[in-house]
């Protein structure tokens, strides 16, 4: 076994930051508004870290699919402790269109490349929330899934998992290698402290292309319209 | 009767009019109109103060300052940022999370950080960080005639100065009462490496504060000390379901790299058994740490369950260390001797505490054995050098009590400075000083 973790860290719009749309109704506005790590990913790499402190693995890898300030996103999984970076560039219209079946494609083949042995991703990501990316490329890869995950302990080539479902906590036992998306509860993320940021900056990040990997992005969807959701109405006692 | 049972019947003592300007050129256009018109002007932010400052006692213009939301200007390798009144404590730190930096103070509400400039607060590790009076490098201040003014001149942030007045840190602490803050650019620091909390029981309050004060002598750079009295300790017990001794216990947090925290965490612990304290118990990870520290930050519930339905008032003297035993000594005599329900709780690396006062608010006659007991309280620490305000600020309830603590030139000197800059006393009136009506 490679000892090999792969985490996918999204760069989406800060958490707190108020969403505004975007006046012609296609989109929401992202210029100049703060972006962040969304918080579940967030907790695939505390996860990712902690198995690592733990030596039960080897190496944290984190990916990030998007334009270049991904790299920013890239760079705080390195200050948490993430081993290095891979930057997968996608810009302009792309990554407009970018959505879970292009990036489960791009993390099928990144994990083959890299001998992976578990990949670690958020369960859905806050902008989006389509809670699709874990899965698919469990799929695309025939590897078994552990999603919703509020608790992961190895036991040799095998992964206790606690899934949080709505019918209460379900414990399920997967072979590896496999996917395993993160639950709210799976732990408290670190914070990123200045000694571990400027230890970052020395960490590799390499550039690679979806045409490097053999996937094409293209969407099959597209979107038509974005508008707010209707105001709400006073209440009446 | 009493100011403090006047806080507790007219709880509400609503503006006539409540804006909520947008800029700070909107908060200037209106100070001028309310100048003009000779409107009272209650400054705004989250309305969490603990001293009645939002109260408007002649009517008059709420400025509600919650839509200037903006963190301005972060300088991550100078640690400064400047933020808007709307912005409170913990929506920055989670701001800045990514950076590494953090704003340490932290009072217990979640409030806006210009307020916390505007009543000097302070959180749980003043001992270590400071308070607001350290913290702050400039302020833009609406005055009550409309002008604007930049305390260290405008966009400035040098981390030390000697130009003129400080005026920054004549408008920290003035509660509204001088101008309406509209930015704070504040000093920011390292989010520490690690950090590590304990528990230790005392067998007395001696004990504990003689503890605290060998470990600060030791240079230990200890974050949080936090001491609660057996009292406390039984209501945290029942309250979080905990069974922790009951005796006077002191939390205590140690921030640094793994290395400093070793030695810190050892020499602190000598101290403390060498003073009849117990073993520590022990917290590293953020989930154990949280948990450990749910019990202090659950106090104040924890001490309105000893008696429901009833409300709770805390009160706040600051001490220098060295008569710190003597006053807690002091105090719970009093509180026994006048039947009163006041557990304490404080941060007593400060030499500050607080009487978490629980007390029946219809009935008039406990209402007026707390009041006497707070000035009482107030008194004994003046007496003893200290402040009768720690952090909360004096507002409505103090005024006398600050008459006594400054003597008639220092209250004579302040009156002068609100003349000077609001002579028509429109910038929150009734807070701070006592005017004498004509």
């Amino acid at each position: 076994m490679s000892g090999r973790v792969l985490v996918g860290v999204k760069r989406v719009i800060d958490y707190a930051v108020k969403i505004r749309v975007k006046p012609d109704n296609t989109g929401v506005v992202t210029d100049g508004v703060k972006h962040s790590m969304n918080p579940f990913c967030e907790i695939a790499v505390e996860e990712a870290v902690k198995l690592k402190e733990k030596k039960l693995i080897k190496e944290v890898v984190a990916v990030s699919c998007g334009p270049q300030q991904s790299q920013e996103t890239i760079r705080t999984a390195l200050a948490m402790g993430a081993d290095r970076g891979i930057h997968v560039d996608v810009s302009g219209k792309d990554y407009e269109n970018l959505g879970p079946l292009q990036v489960s494609k791009i993390l099928a083949a990144l994990a083959k490349q890299e001998d992976a042995q578990l990949i670690l991703l958020g369960k859905q990501a806050i902008d989006d929330d389509c809670n699709q990316t874990g899965q698919m490329t469990a799929a695309l890869l025939d590897w078994p899934q552990g999603t919703f995950a509020s608790e992961v302990s190895l036991e040799g080539d095998k992964i206790n998992l606690v899934r949080e479902i709505d019918g209460g906590l379900e414990h399920i036992k997967i072979n590896t290698p496999a996917v395993i998306t993160a639950d709210l509860r799976l732990n408290t993320p670190r914070y990123a402290t200045l000694p571990n940021i400027m230890k970052a900056k020395k960490k590799k990040i390499v550039t690679v292309k979806p045409a490097d990997l053999g996937v094409d992005v293209t969407s099959r969807l597209e979107v038509l319209k974005v508008e707010e959701p209707p105001q709400r109405q006073a209440g009446r006692v | 009767m009493a100011q403090l049972i006047a806080l507790f019947l007219c709880r509400c003592r609503p503006p006539d009019v409540v804006v909520f300007p947008r800029c700070v050129e909107e908060v200037s256009a209106l100070a001028k109109v309310c100048h003009k018109h000779r409107l009272p002007i209650i400054p705004f932010g989250t309305g969490t103060g603990l001293e009645g400052g939002v109260g408007a006692m002649k009517g008059g213009v709420c400025f509600s300052l919650r839509n200037m939301e903006q963190v301005l200007d972060l300088h991550p390798e100078d640690f400064d940022v400047t933020v808007e009144p709307g912005v409170t404590r913990k929506t920055l730190n989670a701001y800045l999370r990514d950076t590494g930096l953090w704003f340490p103070i932290d009072p217990g509400a979640d409030a806006s950080l210009c307020g916390m400039a505007a009543t000097s607060a302070s959180g749980t590790n003043a001992v270590r960080y400071g308070t607001m009076r350290e913290n702050v490098i400039n302020l833009e201040v609406v005055l009550a005639d409309g002008s604007v003014v930049h305390t260290a001149g405008k966009g400035r942030r040098p981390r030390k100065t000697s130009a003129g007045y400080n005026l920054t840190n004549l408008f920290v602490g003035s509660e509204g009462t001088l101008g309406i803050i509209t930015k704070t650019t504040l000093r920011l620091y390292g989010i520490p490496e690690a950090m590590v909390s304990a528990v230790c029981s005392f067998p007395s309050v001696q004990a504990a504060v003689d503890s605290t004060v060998q470990t600060l002598q030791a240079g230990v750079p200890i974050a949080r000390i936090e001491f609660l009295d057996d009292v406390m300790i039984d209501a945290c017990n029942r309250f979080s379901s905990l069974s922790y001794p009951v005796t006077p216990t002191l939390f205590l947090e140690f921030h640094g790299s793994e290395q400093s925290l070793e030695e810190q965490v050892k020499t602190a612990e000598d101290i403390t058994q060498s003073n009849g304290g117990s073993d520590f118990q022990w917290a590293r990870d953020t989930e154990t740490r949280n948990r450990l520290w749910k019990a202090r930050h659950d106090a104040w519930y924890a001490a309105l369950a000893l008696r429901p339905g009833c409300k709770a008032y805390s009160t706040d003297v600051c001490v220098p260390l060295s008569r710190l035993p003597q006053i807690i000594v002091e105090t719970k005599e009093d509180l026994i001797e006048n039947r009163l329900t006041g557990p304490i709780a404080g941060h007593v690396g400060d030499g500050n505490f607080h009487c978490l006062m629980v007390v029946d608010p219809n009935d008039p006659e406990e209402m007026h054995r707390v009041h006497l007991f707070t000035e009482r309280l107030a008194r004994r620490a003046l007496a003893m050098d200290g402040t009768c305000t720690g952090e909360h600020g004096v507002g409505l309830g103090k005024r006398a009590l600050l008459c006594e603590e400054m003597g008639p030139v220092g209250i004579q000197v302040m009156q002068s400075l609100k003349d000077a800059l609001d002579p028509n006393n429109l910038m929150n009136p009734g807070k701070i000083l006592q005017r004498e009506e004509p």
